[in-house]
């Protein structure tokens, strides 16, 4: 078991076809949702009628800035790590140097990278958000009354992506095994997020946006 | 099984709808309202939250009872998500649930979209059950009674078309008792303004009818009401989820102002029938807006009191505090007119807090008083964080410029013994503005 | 009628309404007649209420009259009450019947058929001329008269129904009283009987069940059930109906029960040309698009806010509605007027007149099809518009104009400087 999970072959194949595979999913499984949501919901009629760029943008503005609304301001450490994780995850696989070497090996392209210092830093952050996290779900009773398996399975993907990234980074124990590891949970966070409330990182945009035109545009009051 | 609660209220309504509820019609109705919960902003609800429970504290149920079944995502996971789980194949137990959950413990006020990160519209989700529980006739007793009275006389209250004509004629001679030649006139084509009003002011408050014509009267406002079917504006029929009736209804009041060629329609201080004449009842007939733009009664207040239409000259010397009600001011923005109004005519007035657009609902709206007098302990049970508030200003006088927002608090105030006073704006108003010399009755 | 107008005299001073303000207590309700020669008020006397016309009272004096209006013959009529009975007055003659109370006070298409909703001691009917029906009700509401003006229609409620009884409620209470014979059907609801043209037929919207709905013709259902239905209208000459319906896929029109049109956000207000060529109604092609449809085929121009019924020309040739638009609805909602929003016009044959209106009434064709003409508020005063121009004369009140029966000449009624006058002004004097 170990032996392949440390193998050269899982890591070609999980290096080659299985990160196209991940990223094709990742890339036609959210297009097609988007493209079928917006099918759907211009159906509804009621709905993009209403839909103003305007206070869209300005409900973003105050829902992405720290203690920028009322219920952040409530939920203070809710909303520190809400705001450090969200960067971080999005931050680090992006601009993580590592990443970058791999894309210029596969295409010739490159872009900024943070330092790796920094993206070590972030990636602590988001373990630890996942397990402060963990904690509300277990320990807060609004939020463990709403929990069910596939919460801890999100939370888990993105915990173990970054963990063994970290690991791997740092050539805990067999480095190779946890880069396999690390890079099998990577592609797995990317095929979940068309299939599963990860999708959230997408239909954020609508939700919020709509709501927000519902209140500022028509009701005339903000949402935050 | 959805969770039980400590309340063992029996809806005749809801039990007889679950009687006579047959196998076939519960999967056919289920049937089609899952494939409605897997598509368009149902799906993409579904799909997006996150179960972080942030909107929790946003609920004056769950601030009330701190049990996470009255959260709204709580609500929400034991209706919709556990139809989605089930695939529609729930019992008749769950169907009670639901409609308990749908109807009696959530007002729609849309607080809860403030507080959602993804701003969730839950009162819809919320709103779409009760249709659900109307598709399937268990529908709590007395607010199906106001539905089927919406259907009949297109008005809240089974006021009958001569005994509206009756009541204002009969305010029409109160109000000349004050007022020299005191006219509310009916069907005056061409008029400026048409007053629309709720049916429980024709049936329990009709002094108010004489109010708000007496404001309008010395304003100089070139006002009317129509005499016939349109005049209520009220709707209990959205709140059952049967939008066939809202329709209609929607339609009689919309195009009653059409028909008088009025430039504005003011309604009532009432906010219920607010929403759904400025948001919901227009979209169902394929307005986006208004065919006749609408005002609401504080709307009125303010743009009288602020063109000096309306001298103020005195004010109130007790403490005031104001109720902000959900669908006028977070549903349209109001709470800044509504304090004008405040500053201009009270020497004293404390502010609630939180307030405005954050303000908790009275947990009457949403025609959740309107399910009758059996709800009425666990409605005011499930808003004690209301109690507190207004408890916290000290204020001897509450006002509260929405019909169900007045009946609301008036039971807390009972309940809780708060020993302050409800009123509506235009009470306060007719004490504090002046009557021109040459209007007033001599004796 | 018309032909035995004055369309000569160019300018007559009927009455200084003005001194009229000044003698009685109040003055309500100014209305002229038909032909402009009269001008009838409520006015308030030290006795009581009565109807003033030019200048003359009527006998009666009342705890209240309301509702005044003028028949076709040029009489004034209202409802009139004393010591809380009810009549109705036609030139200050009152029917020997008294009631509790009586409204919905209609008339006929002759113009002098007079209709009323009627109720003594808790029991609901209706009269006509004079004449009450037999039967009571628990209650009537609204009620309609035949094309031929010897009958009625009106939903009646036919059994008691106590607030709260919401079983007995569904099993239906309500039916339709013709004549004051009911259907033998009862209904949950039952909106908006119609009859058909020759009198013989009703047909009305009906409720089956909670959600069950469809249109009934002389008490038999359709057997097409729907969402929901609006006002049935029945095809001219024919025992055949039209009405808009509600489905899945959204409002139609329907004939006898089966969809006749595409499927729109709204179909309401159809109407048939007068040759019964033609059937146009007002119709939502999506939120905020509404115009007219014609054959089921809406006019390329949509308008944003409102459209009103369709007016057919009597050639059925052209068609016209009063529409509304915005540019945004949502900004600035005020008591008062907002210049950019609310801006009413007349449409005709899908092209609007180029002059928007602060409120405009509905559009009157001429005789031959060739004419338009409305009234309009412009800044708190009223004018006459004929084909989009706008007269010169600015009214205090104003009625809508009438065509003389050659289409060449104009009679108006307005009030200027306090007075009523009347004119007759050629088409190109407007």
């Amino acid at each position: 078991m170990f032996e392949l999970l440390g193998s050269d072959l899982l890591y070609k194949f999980l290096r080659g076809p299985m990160c196209w595979v991940a990223f094709i999913l990742f890339f036609v499984g959210s297009i097609y949702k988007i493209i079928r949501y917006t099918k759907e919901l211009s159906q509804e009629k009621v709905v993009f009628v209403y839909v103003k760029p305007q206070y869209a943008l300005k409900s973003y503005f105050h829902w992405f800035l720290p203690f920028g609304t009322r219920n952040w301001r409530l939920h203070p450490y809710m909303n520190l790590f809400t705001f450090l994780f969200h960067i971080s995850l999005i931050f680090v696989p992006i601009f993580l140097s590592a990443h970058n070497l791999l894309i210029y090996e596969s295409w010739g392209i490159s872009w900024w990278t943070i330092p790796d210092k920094l993206a070590d830093i972030a990636t602590i952050i988001v373990i630890i958000s996942c397990i402060f996290f963990l904690g509300r779900r277990i320990f807060i009773k609004e939020v463990s009354y709403v929990t069910y398996l596939s919460d801890y399975f999100i939370l888990a993907i993105v915990f173990f992506t970054f963990l063994t990234g970290f690991l791997a980074y740092h050539q805990v124990y067999t480095y190779k095994i946890f880069l396999n590891l690390h890079i099998l949970f990577g592609e797995i966070m990317l095929i979940s997020i068309p299939f599963t409330r990860l999708f959230h990182i997408w239909s954020f945009f609508f939700t919020r946006g709509y709501i927000a035109s519902e209140f500022g545009y028509v009701r005339k009051v903000k949402d935050w | 099984m959805a969770e039980a609660t400590q309340f063992n209220i029996v809806d005749p309504g809801i039990e007889e709808g679950l009687e006579k509820l047959t196998e076939e019609r519960k999967n056919e109705v289920l049937s089609k309202f899952v494939a409605t919960l897997k598509k368009g902003r149902f799906d993409v609800y579904v799909n997006t939250c996150i179960h972080c429970g942030l909107c929790s504290d946003a609920c004056h149920w769950y601030q009330s009872f701190k049990d996470p079944i009255y959260s709204p995502v709580g609500k929400v996971k034991q209706t919709i998500w556990e139809i989605l789980r089930r695939d529609g194949k729930v019992d008749k137990d769950f169907i009670r649930r639901a409609a308990e959950i749908a109807f009696t413990e959530c007002n729609l006020c849309k607080r809860c979209s403030m507080y959602c990160p993804f701003g969730i519209d839950i009162g819809y989700m919320m709103n779409m059950v009760r249709r659900l529980c109307h598709l399937l006739g268990v529908v709590p007793l007395y607010i199906q009674d106001t539905c089927n009275s919406h259907a009949v006389t297109m008005n809240q209250m089974w006021v009958k078309e001569d005994e509206w004509i009756d009541t204002v004629f009969w305010q029409e001679d109160e109000g000349q008792a004050e007022i020299k030649n005191f006219y509310i006139p009916f069907d005056k084509e061409g008029a400026d303004v048409m007053f629309s009003v709720i049916g429980p002011e024709p049936k329990f408050k009709p002094q108010l009818i004489q109010e708000v014509a007496t404001l309008m009267y010395i304003a100089g406002i070139d006002f009317t009401f129509p005499s016939f079917d349109g005049w209520d504006n009220s709707d209990m029929a959205m709140y059952v989820g049967d939008f066939e009736t809202c329709e209609r209804i929607k339609r009689a009041h919309f195009e009653a102002a059409m028909k008088l060629k009025v430039k504005r329609i003011v309604m009532c201080e009432c906010g219920h029938a607010f929403r759904s004449v400025y948001d919901v009842g227009n979209r169902c007939l394929g307005w986006k807006a208004h065919p006749i733009p609408v005002i609401h009664a504080i709307q009125l207040y303010y743009e009288l009191l602020k063109s000096g239409r309306l001298k103020v000259v005195k004010k109130i010397k007790e403490p005031v505090t104001l109720h902000d009600p959900c669908n006028v001011v977070r549903g349209r923005g109001l709470g800044k007119y509504a304090r004008y109004i405040m500053e201009q005519i009270c020497e004293n007035f404390i502010e609630m807090t939180p307030n405005n657009e954050h303000n908790f609902c009275c947990a009457a709206g949403g025609g959740v008083i309107n399910c009758g007098p059996i709800w009425r302990g666990k409605r005011v049970a499930g808003n004690s964080v209301k109690a507190d508030q207004i408890k916290r200003t000290g204020a001897k006088i509450v006002v509260t410029p929405c019909h169900n927002c007045h009946s609301g608090i008036a039971d807390i105030i009972e309940t809780y013994k708060l020993g302050v006073k409800n009123v509506f704006l235009v009470e306060l108003l007719l004490q504090v503005v002046e009557i021109p010399d040459e209007l007033k009755v001599e004796y | 009628m018309k032909e035995s107008w004055d369309w000569e005299s160019k300018d007559k001073v009927i009455a200084n309404i003005n001194e009229w303000k000044e003698k009685f207590i109040e003055v309500r309700e100014i209305t002229p007649s038909p032909d402009g020669e009269k001008v009838a008020a409520i006015v308030r006397t030290d006795e009581g209420f009565t109807v003033c016309e030019n200048g003359k009272l009527w006998e009666g004096r009342y705890d209240r009259v309301w509702g005044l209006r003028y028949n076709s013959l040029n009489q004034p009529l209202a409802l009139v009450t004393k010591d809380y009975e009810w009549t109705v007055a036609v030139d200050g003659q009152e029917w020997e019947n008294r009631y509790e109370f009586i409204w919905n006070f209609i008339l006929g298409t002759d113009g002098k058929t007079i209709a009323v909703n009627v109720k003594t001691m808790e029991q609901y009917s209706v009269a006509i001329n004079d004449v009450t029906w037999e039967q009571v009700f628990h209650q009537t509401r609204g009620l309609v008269l035949s094309p031929d003006n010897t009958k009625a229609a009106a939903p009646v409620q036919i059994e008691p129904l106590k607030e709260g009884e919401v079983s007995k409620f569904f099993e239906g209470v309500w039916s339709v009283a013709v004549d004051g014979q009911v259907w033998d059907k009862k209904f949950v609801n039952v909106w908006n009987p119609v009859f058909s043209s020759d009198s013989k037929h009703v047909a009305a919207e009906v409720r089956l069940s909670r959600t069950e709905y469809t249109i009934a013709v002389d008490g038999k259902p359709w057997d097409k059930i729907f969402d929901n239905v609006w006002e049935p209208l029945f095809l001219p000459g024919r025992n055949q109906v039209i009405a808009p319906v509600k489905t899945s896929k959204g409002w139609t029109l329907a004939l006898d029960g089966d969809p006749i049109w595409d499927y729109f956000t709204q179909v309401w207000h159809q109407k048939v040309s007068p040759d019964g060529n033609k059937i146009a109604a007002v119709v939502a092609t999506a939120i905020g698009e509404w115009t007219i449809a014609v054959d089921g085929v809406p006019w390329n121009r949509k308008f944003s806010d409102a459209v009103l019924e369709p007016v057919f020309s009597p050639d059925g040739r052209k068609i016209a509605a009063v529409v509304k638009e915005s540019k945004d609805p949502f900004k600035n909602i005020t008591l008062f007027k907002n210049p950019d929003n609310d801006r009413w016009s007349i449409a005709v044959d899908g092209k609007r007149w180029e002059q928007t209106f602060d409120m405009i009434w509905d559009p009157l064709f001429s005789s031959d099809g060739e004419h338009i003409v409305t009234k309009a508020e412009i800044d708190g005063k009223y004018y006459v518009v004929l084909d989009g121009k706008v007269g010169k004369e600015a009214y205090e009140a104003l009625w809508l104009p009438q065509f003389s029966p050659d289409n060449k000449k104009l009679l108006i009624r307005g009030i200027l400087n306090g007075k009523y006058v009347r004119k007759v002004l050629s088409l190109d004097e407007i």
